[in-house]
């Protein structure tokens, strides 16, 4: 069998999504052996132009991970698009946006003003911002252009597959490999993972009755390590996320926070975790629910934390 | 032309949907910017519902349930005053002012209560202008 040829990409991320590709560790190996990496800008020395010049659909996979928050990472993702035969994004930033999509809180102008004027180390007074082009002696110089919105992969451009994640466990990337290499792929539009119920369907914390009258954050109390952690006030998002990771936080005494996605038929994430939340607070009273609600003092933060670009409303609405 | 609201509606099968049918039975008039959907419980309008109305181009959104204490599944509209509220506090650090969403009660006699609901939003939110959009920028 000819060997696959696989491209792995970044976009708007941390560059932690391509620790996790190296977390699979000697399976990387097995990786290598049934297929060629054409294209990976973190490990190999690989040219935008280089890829221009390979045909249409001459890569099998692309793995992308990042959002797309410039024209540069719109024109690689769209230009990927057009070489792989399966587009695959690749942690939480191509799925929905994830952190770099919290930028939707705020617009390009407000964006610029704190980055290049407002922070405490930053001595700009001639209020000089980047530019998408600048001319000197030696001919023009360009820079992407920075959009006010950011977007997923997904909103991009058309995606096969998803691996959830911020990032993804080294078991969900390896599941995903290993059916591409086997060519057992899922059908198309799948979010691949070992368990598409809620994180709680894999967390081995009791859950008796939840029912809260204060709702804490993470460094107001130290939690018990047995029981279900949204029954102790703190903002667990495992009832509205999918699971498969695992549980790998809740066992760590720490609460999921959503990173991989809703779980199956939900279309908003933040809206199902607030939904659920809003449920379990103990009170009838509406001054006493104020009370307990206004103790959260970051929701759209909290709720959409990795899915802001992919929610409903996209972001705030800046006057 | 000047700008007339789209106001979505939730109204709840007991109470509320009875209400507005008995303001039509009675011929009252009211604004018919509103457009009624009936569901079970105003415990049933999930945020997402909400949300989607915005999205797919309502100016305001109501939901109207039984009075509390009067439920006809007990408590689903305790449920649905603990998530507007915390709808509310969301929707305004998104930008979205707290008079596009309205959680009222509205019995099966109270009529006129619906009629007066229903034109008090529908002039609050035509104050309110258009829902905004999220600014475009060069990506839209």
């Amino acid at each position: 069998m000819a060997k696959l040829k696989v491209a792995l990409y970044w976009a708007a991320s941390c560059g932690g999504c391509e620790i996790a590709q190296l977390q699979i560790g000697d399976k990387l190996l097995k990786l290598v052996e049934a297929a060629d990496i054409v294209f990976w800008p973190v490990a190999i020395d690989v040219k935008y132009k280089d890829v221009e010049a390979m045909p249409d659909k001459s890569i099998d996979a692309c793995l992308f991970n990042g959002a797309i928050r410039n024209s540069e990472q719109e024109h690689m993702a769209k230009m990927l698009r057009e070489k792989a035969k399966i587009m695959i994004a690749y942690g939480s930033c191509a799925y929905e946006g994830c952190i770099p999509g919290l930028a939707n809180l705020f617009n390009r102008q407000m964006i610029f003003d704190r980055a290049y004027i407002e922070t405490e180390s930053t001595d700009n007074k001639e209020k000089i911002f980047p530019q998408t082009s600048y001319k000197v002696p030696e001919g023009e110089l360009v820079l992407p252009e920075f959009y006010d919105t950011v977007k997923s992969l997904r909103q991009t451009v058309d995606v096969d597959y998803v691996i959830p994640g911020c990032p993804p466990e080294e078991k969900t990337t390896w599941l995903a490999l290993e059916a591409l290499i086997e060519g057992k792929l899922p059908p198309k539009g799948t979010v691949i993972t070992h368990n598409s119920r809620a994180v709680c369907d894999d967390c081995p914390r009791k859950r008796d009755v939840k029912k809260i009258k204060k709702v804490y954050r993470n460094y107001e109390i130290i939690p018990d390590p047995e029981i279900c952690l949204l029954e102790q006030g703190l903002l667990c998002q495992g009832i509205s996320t999918r699971g498969g990771c695992g549980a790998p936080c809740p066992q760590a005494n720490m609460p999921c926070t959503g990173c991989y996605g809703p779980v199956a038929g939900v279309i908003d994430q933040g809206a199902h975790f607030l939904s659920a939340l809003a449920s379990v607070i103990d009170s009838n009273d509406p001054e006493e629910i104020k009370r307990i609600i206004d103790d959260i003092p970051d929701p759209a933060g909290s709720f959409y934390r990795y899915s802001l670009p992919d929610s409903l409303l996209r972001g705030a609405r800046i006057k | 032309m000047s700008f007339e609201p789209k106001i979505v509606a939730f109204l709840c099968n007991w109470c509320s949907y009875s209400g507005a049918d008995l303001a039509g039975t009675s011929r009252l008039k009211s604004a018919p910017n509103v457009r009624p959907i009936r569901v079970m419980c105003s415990g049933r309008v999930e945020p997402a519902f909400v949300l989607k109305a915005f999205e797919a181009g309502a100016d305001g959104v109501l939901v109207l349930g039984c009075r509390p204490g009067v439920c006809h599944y007990s408590e689903g509209n305790y449920k649905a005053i603990r998530r507007i509220a915390l709808l509310k506090n969301l929707l305004s650090q998104l930008g979205i002012e707290g008079g596009r969403l309205r959680l009222e009660w509205v019995s099966a006699s109270e009529a006129g209560r619906f009629v007066s609901v229903a034109n008090e939003m529908t002039e609050q939110v035509r104050k309110l202008g258009p829902f905004p959009r999220r600014n475009g920028g060069s990506n839209g």
